[in-house]
């Protein structure tokens, strides 16, 4: 037979057996400081000094207290949706449309705001917060109601369902809604529609505190979230344990599109004070990472968010004190995802490196 | 026998995470001849082949094809060798049609010329006797045809040697017999053939010879004409085979379950349980026999109340109280009912376990519903846990640790532990012991006497006969959906049951022991 | 028929930018990779696509060859969209990390990169970047002699669009072609379908996916130059593409994933955007504009009630694929 040049492969992968908790977290801590050490490379090709673009992230982010308490307020609704997203994603649920749910959440909570702009505070804030929470649900009820009864593909039926809701807020802009003729924009709230301050930062930080906590026991300790994690790994399974599927997949959709929609109302109310078309801004987007990257953990979703928020913040300090566009912190935030993501697969593989010539073994 | 060597494997070892599946492997596939590969489920026979059609690579050892060293990193390098498998689960795409599946990653000319192609697969269909539509698309295929069109594909890449994973498991008798004519003609046209299995019947009647694997390690080979079935076995499980199952007699039988006239259509309009009528009585074990897919997976889950049924009835009936019908409930309303059945399904991480879950999160599929309000109770289900661990001698390093990382038979001991412990009363398994090694095989099956000595009734899909002969006290045969013959387990022959599986009723026995 | 052919017309200019994003991502998802970064591969194509017009119309000055501005622009933003793609490959393929969330994270990255040149560029070049009025033409105006044009009725209709319109067609009949009638595309599909299967039969499964979504991302970008020199007037402002990516995405659905259907798929889209300006109906022009969206999600339900073999998504779309898993 004629000689072949098959040479054999440098390296093949196998699926490593289950790292210890600290062994993970050390890997993606190296991968956060590749993350920084790309974004360094970003700002030198750009002609910028490196040291000084981080520490003026860092101070205009971090410096003052009103600079915090900006970081803070973005990173609320990026928090939030993270929260809500989790169950979801834990059912292996692919819900992209929180951008969508929060949009819905935002026109529900504004419809009381500017009907009712006189009602006492607490009640026309319980109102819109309820009502949020209605259309946020009703929104993500869709897609969830034809994925459980045919099968539709969810990843996209979500994402549909953000455009159209965001174009139902674009008509209100300039129509219904519309503050003076011709605008395009919806008036501001009234006093009385506006989420109440803590510290500075509207109480929306407080509701998602309490999320958190919340997602983290309801996921972990109640029957719901039991019956979430086995439709997740194994549909089969849980119809096995008497569960009902549909059911499951409708209600934990409802929950998530209701937590989108709190966060709509924090958003237009504590935030924006008004509803725009892009009140939701991304965050349902971006939220769908940091919940990936927390490993669905609602406790590290803290810290990833807040980390998010730094990056977003401290660009508008890149921009006025080193002329670079704020669309820097975009790229940042993709560079960090990907090194992220990346990581998972070095703790999930493991890499075989062929030796070269094995003396060969003989065998009586 | 000719003695010239198509490949030779060498110390060939392969692992997947902390399992061992083969351990230094020696193997000769000589030219024109069928090798049979045998071995218990999880012997390594199918891991060992997959190295050689470029599946997997090997962790260490050597191929040599002809005299020459070669690296298979690929199927595509296989093909180079003139290798080809015929894996068990088909690798065709459905929505294409045969002859684009024929042609898939081959090297013809760019432009498709699916007239040549048809030709060509007709001409192999007419040399080997094949009948097969070339514009048909693979969803619209049945088993056999789907079969056929893996060897065309494979013949049409021109390989010489070709493996195939136990084939005639999803194959009646003429569809068997018609493929080991195919079988005998290639090796004809000296072409190696190697069918991995581990039907002894099926050594005996088509290989030339045969290499037998066990628990990784390559045992032997020899010709098939200087042996015999039971020095094979012998190998094959290390120590002679007298199965010695205990099989009390049963004590005080009580119907438990009638089943009558049930009928279950599939999604695809397909019929799989076809007017089947019997009652599984406490106290008894009563085993289900068939080829594989004749209506046992149906038959098991829609009583479990998991597959629609189109018609007939299930009656329970619990000790001194009245019957009742499962038929149109729900798992979770049989449960309410009162009805305390156990069931340990085929696919045990696919239907019975979580796999990402540990055994505590395992064990709570049972309970999770139990107390009031909405938290979990996970006391119970972790000391359940830990007591299953101990008493079935199940080896994980925590009770947490994700059960799809176990290895087969101690992930099937978390399954039958944690159903046994539901304390039923109609207990049903679906081959419970496959790809278990022959302890944990025993486990299960003194379990299983164990729970019908209390008066459970046991229902015991089984595919090896000696198992159901030793084991069962009925055996209810299925045949196609059809139930071919209810029998006395203690005055039958295998060759009986054989003969009932295929529906061959002028040859088969005629004792029906229906009971009640 | 005056206004219908004008519709006709607008919705084919309007339309155009679509169609390069769905083509690239029809041939993306064809592997089984759903890449959710369209619209930010589409915004670098703009902004880099835009860049090379503008640089070489700027040092070229008064000798600046219009068609060369016209290729350049082309090589450029499927370059840029082509690198995007290979980030994304290189994470979902070789790293096989999930989909949906890296795609989100190439549309967060493109769009910020796309903004980040078109802002700098614009800083840089003293507020305003725009290509030469003689060169634009290039990029409207048709490649087509007058007397063709000046045919009554289809004249314009058939011989009156950009070169992108054609070139657009011309990507569609030849992935159509591609995909069904050569071996290539054969395997192309059967990697989407059951890479397993593909694998099994020796189709070299990270090269395929690599190479369609790697030219699928540069196809896309294309279409985000197209919007940018075309619809948006060759000036990079801050509204930058408007979602068109996102309703790529939509857009493969509604053409069940075939590249012929995305000729007139993205025609109708983009007459759906416009309608409201031609149609005097008492519907506000926003609902009109999520038209599109809604006639996505009613494809997307029939076609699952339906459950048609040959209408679903490939089977494959979304999942990671390693060989070795047990």
């Amino acid at each position: 037979m004629q000689k072949t040049v098959n040479k054999a492969p440098l390296f093949h992968l196998t699926k490593r057996p289950v790292l210890k908790a600290r062994e993970t977290w050390a890997i993606r801590i190296a991968s956060f400081f590749v993350a920084v050490i790309i974004g360094c490379l970003v700002f030198l090709l750009n002609g910028k000094n490196p040291f000084a673009a981080y520490g003026n992230i860092i101070s205009g982010s971090l410096g003052k207290v009103t600079s915090l308490r900006q970081t803070i307020r973005i990173a609320v609704p990026l928090l939030g949706t993270a929260l809500a997203i989790t169950p979801c994603f834990k059912m292996k649920f692919w819900n992209i449309g929180a951008e969508g749910q929060i949009t819905a959440g935002a026109i529900g909570a504004t419809f009381f705001a500017l009907t009712f702009p006189d009602l006492p505070a607490p009640v026309l804030l319980l109102l819109m917060g309820a009502a949020s929470v209605i259309f946020g649900a009703i929104w993500a009820f869709f897609p969830a109601f034809f994925k459980a009864k045919w099968g539709t593909n969810e990843t996209l039926f979500t994402l549909m369902m953000n455009y159209i809701v965001i174009g139902i807020v674009k008509w209100l802009q300039g129509g219904p809604w519309e503050g003076k003729p011709g605008s395009q924009i919806i008036p501001n709230f009234s006093k009385n529609a506006i989420l109440p301050k803590v510290f500075g930062i509207h109480c929306g930080w407080i509701i998602v505190l309490l999320l958190t906590g919340f997602i983290f026991i309801y996921m972990n300790y109640t029957k719901h979230g039991y019956e979430i994690a086995v439709v997740g790994d194994s549909p089969n399974t849980a119809r096995y344990a008497g569960m009902n599927v549909a059911k499951i997949t409708i209600r934990t959709m409802l929950l998530s599109g209701a937590i989108c929609g709190l966060v709509g109302f924090m958003v237009a109310s504590g935030a924006h004070q008004t509803l725009y078309h892009s009140v939701a801004d991304g965050v349902g987007f971006t939220a769908i990472t940091v919940a990936w990257l927390a490993q669905l953990n609602p406790f590290v979703m803290i810290i990833i968010s807040f980390l998010l928020a730094i990056l977003d913040k401290g660009s508008g300090a890149l921009q006025t004190n080193m002329g670079v566009p704020t669309s820097v912190s975009d790229i940042i935030t993709g560079v960090f995802l990907f090194c992220m993501l990346a990581c998972e697969f070095f703790i999930n593989y493991q890499i075989i490196f062929n030796r070269k010539e094995k003396k060969e073994e003989v065998k009586a | 026998m000719p003695g010239t060597i198509a490949v030779r494997m060498r110390n060939i070892t392969k692992k997947f995470g902390s399992i061992v599946a083969n351990n230094d492997v020696w193997l000769d596939i000589w030219n024109g001849e069928i090798l049979s590969l045998l071995g218990e489920n999880g012997s390594g026979k199918t891991t060992l082949m997959n190295m050689l059609a470029g599946i997997y690579y090997p962790d260490a050892g050597k191929i040599y094809v002809g005299d020459e060293e070669v690296v298979i990193s690929s199927p595509k390098d296989a093909f180079r060798y003139g290798i080809g498998m015929i894996h068990q689960h088909f690798k065709l795409v459905s929505v294409l049609s045969a002859a684009e599946n024929v042609v898939l990653g081959l090297d013809i000319k760019p432009v498709l010329d699916m007239k040549e192609v048809s030709r060509r697969v007709k001409e192999i269909s007419d040399r080997y006797h094949f009948n097969i539509d070339p514009e048909k698309k693979v969803y619209d295929m049945s088993v056999s045809e789907k079969q056929t069109l893996e060897i065309i594909k494979v013949l049409y890449r021109g390989a010489n040697i070709l493996i195939l994973d136990e084939p005639t498991a999803v194959l009646t008798p003429q569809e068997t017999e018609r493929l080991f004519d195919v079988l005998r003609e290639m090796k004809k046209d000296g072409k190696s053939i190697v069918i991995i299995t581990h039907k002894l019947n099926e050594v005996m009647a088509l290989a030339d010879r045969v290499a037998v694997l066990r628990k990784g390690h390559f045992v032997g080979d020899m010709l098939v004409k200087d042996t015999n079935p039971g020095e094979m076995t012998n190998m094959m499980v290390g120590r002679p085979v007298t199965l010695n199952i205990n099989r009390p007699l049963p004590v005080n039988p009580q119907p438990r379950l009638k089943i009558s006239d049930l009928t279950v259509v599939n999604e695809e309009g397909v019929v799989k349980l076809d007017h089947v009528s019997f009652t599984a009585m406490g106290g008894e074990v009563l085993g289900i026999a068939g080829i594989a897919g004749s209506g046992q997976k149906e038959l098991l889950e829609s009583i479990a109340g998991l597959c629609p049924v189109q018609s007939g009835s299930i009656l329970y009936t619990p000790d001194g109280k009245p019957a009742a019908e499962l038929v149109g409930r729900t798992p979770m309303q049989i449960k309410q009912a009162g009805v305390s059945l156990a069931f340990v399904p085929e696919d045990r991480l696919g239907m019975g376990l979580v796999g990402t879950m540990g055994m505590t999160g395992n064990m709570m599929i049972r309970s999770w519903k139990k107390g009031k309000g909405v938290l979990l109770q996970k006391k119970d289900p972790n000391e359940l846990a830990l007591k299953v661990k101990e008493e079935l001698e199940v080896v994980t390093p925590d009770v947490n640790y994700p059960v799809r990382r176990l290895s087969g038979g101690n992930v099937q001991k978390v399954l039958v532990g944690r159903e046994i412990a539901t304390e039923p009363t109609v207990l049903m398994s679906a081959y419970a012991v496959r790809g278990l090694d022959i302890n944990t095989s025993y486990i299960i099956y003194n379990l299983m006497t164990s729970q019908k000595q209390k008066g459970v009734a046991v229902v015991f899909v089984g595919e090896d006969l000696d198992v159901l002969l030793e084991l069962c006290d009925r055996i209810l045969v299925l045949c196609d959906g059809k139930v071919t013959g209810i029998v006395d387990a203690r005055n039958i022959t295998k060759e009986e049951i054989g003969f009932l599986m295929t529906n061959d009723k002028e040859k088969g026995g005629s004792g029906n022991a229906e009971n009640g | 028929m005056n206004t219908l052919l004008n519709l006709l017309i607008s919705a084919i200019v309007n339309g155009t930018p679509l169609m390069y994003g769905t083509l690239g991502e029809i041939l993306t998802e064809k592997t089984g990779n759903l890449n959710l970064g369209v619209e930010g591969m589409m915004y670098m194509g703009g902004a880099i696509g835009l860049a090379g017009a503008f640089y070489y119309s700027k040092f070229a000055g008064a000798n600046a060859n219009g068609i060369l501005a016209v290729i350049i622009a082309i090589l450029l933003s499927f370059l840029a969209g082509a690198a995007a793609a290979l980030i994304y490959s290189f994470i979902t393929i070789s790293l096989r990390a999930n989909q949906n969330v890296t795609g989100l994270a190439l549309a967060i990255f493109g769009t910020g990169l796309g903004q980040f040149i078109g802002e700098t560029m614009r800083v840089k070049e003293g507020g305003y970047i725009t290509v030469s009025n003689e060169l634009k033409t290039y990029f409207y105006s048709s490649p087509f002699p007058a007397f063709l044009q000046n045919i009554p009725v289809v004249g314009k209709l058939i011989f009156g669009h950009s070169i992108f319109v054609y070139l657009g067609i011309l990507i569609a009949c030849a992935m159509a072609f591609y995909i069904s009638k050569t071996r290539y595309g054969l395997n192309l599909r059967a990697v989407g379908e059951s890479p397993a299967t593909a694998d099994a039969a020796g189709i070299n499964i990270m090269k395929n996916k690599y190479l369609a979504t790697v030219i699928g991302g540069g196809i896309s970008a294309i279409g985000g130059m197209v919007y940018i020199m075309t619809i948006a007037g060759g000036v990079w402002n801050h509204e930058g593409l408007a979602g068109e990516g996102w309703l790529a995405v939509a857009l493969v659905i509604f053409c069940l994933w075939r590249p012929l259907n995305a000729i007139w798929g993205s025609f109708l889209f983009g007459a759906l955007m416009i309608l409201y300006l031609r149609l005097s109906l008492p519907i506000p022009s926003e609902i009109y504009k999520i038209l599109p969206y809604v006639v996505t999600v009613v494809v997307l339900v029939i076609t699952s009630m339906r459950r048609k073999r040959e209408n679903q998504p490939p089977e494959s779309l979304g999942i990671a694929y390693f060989r070795e898993d047990r």
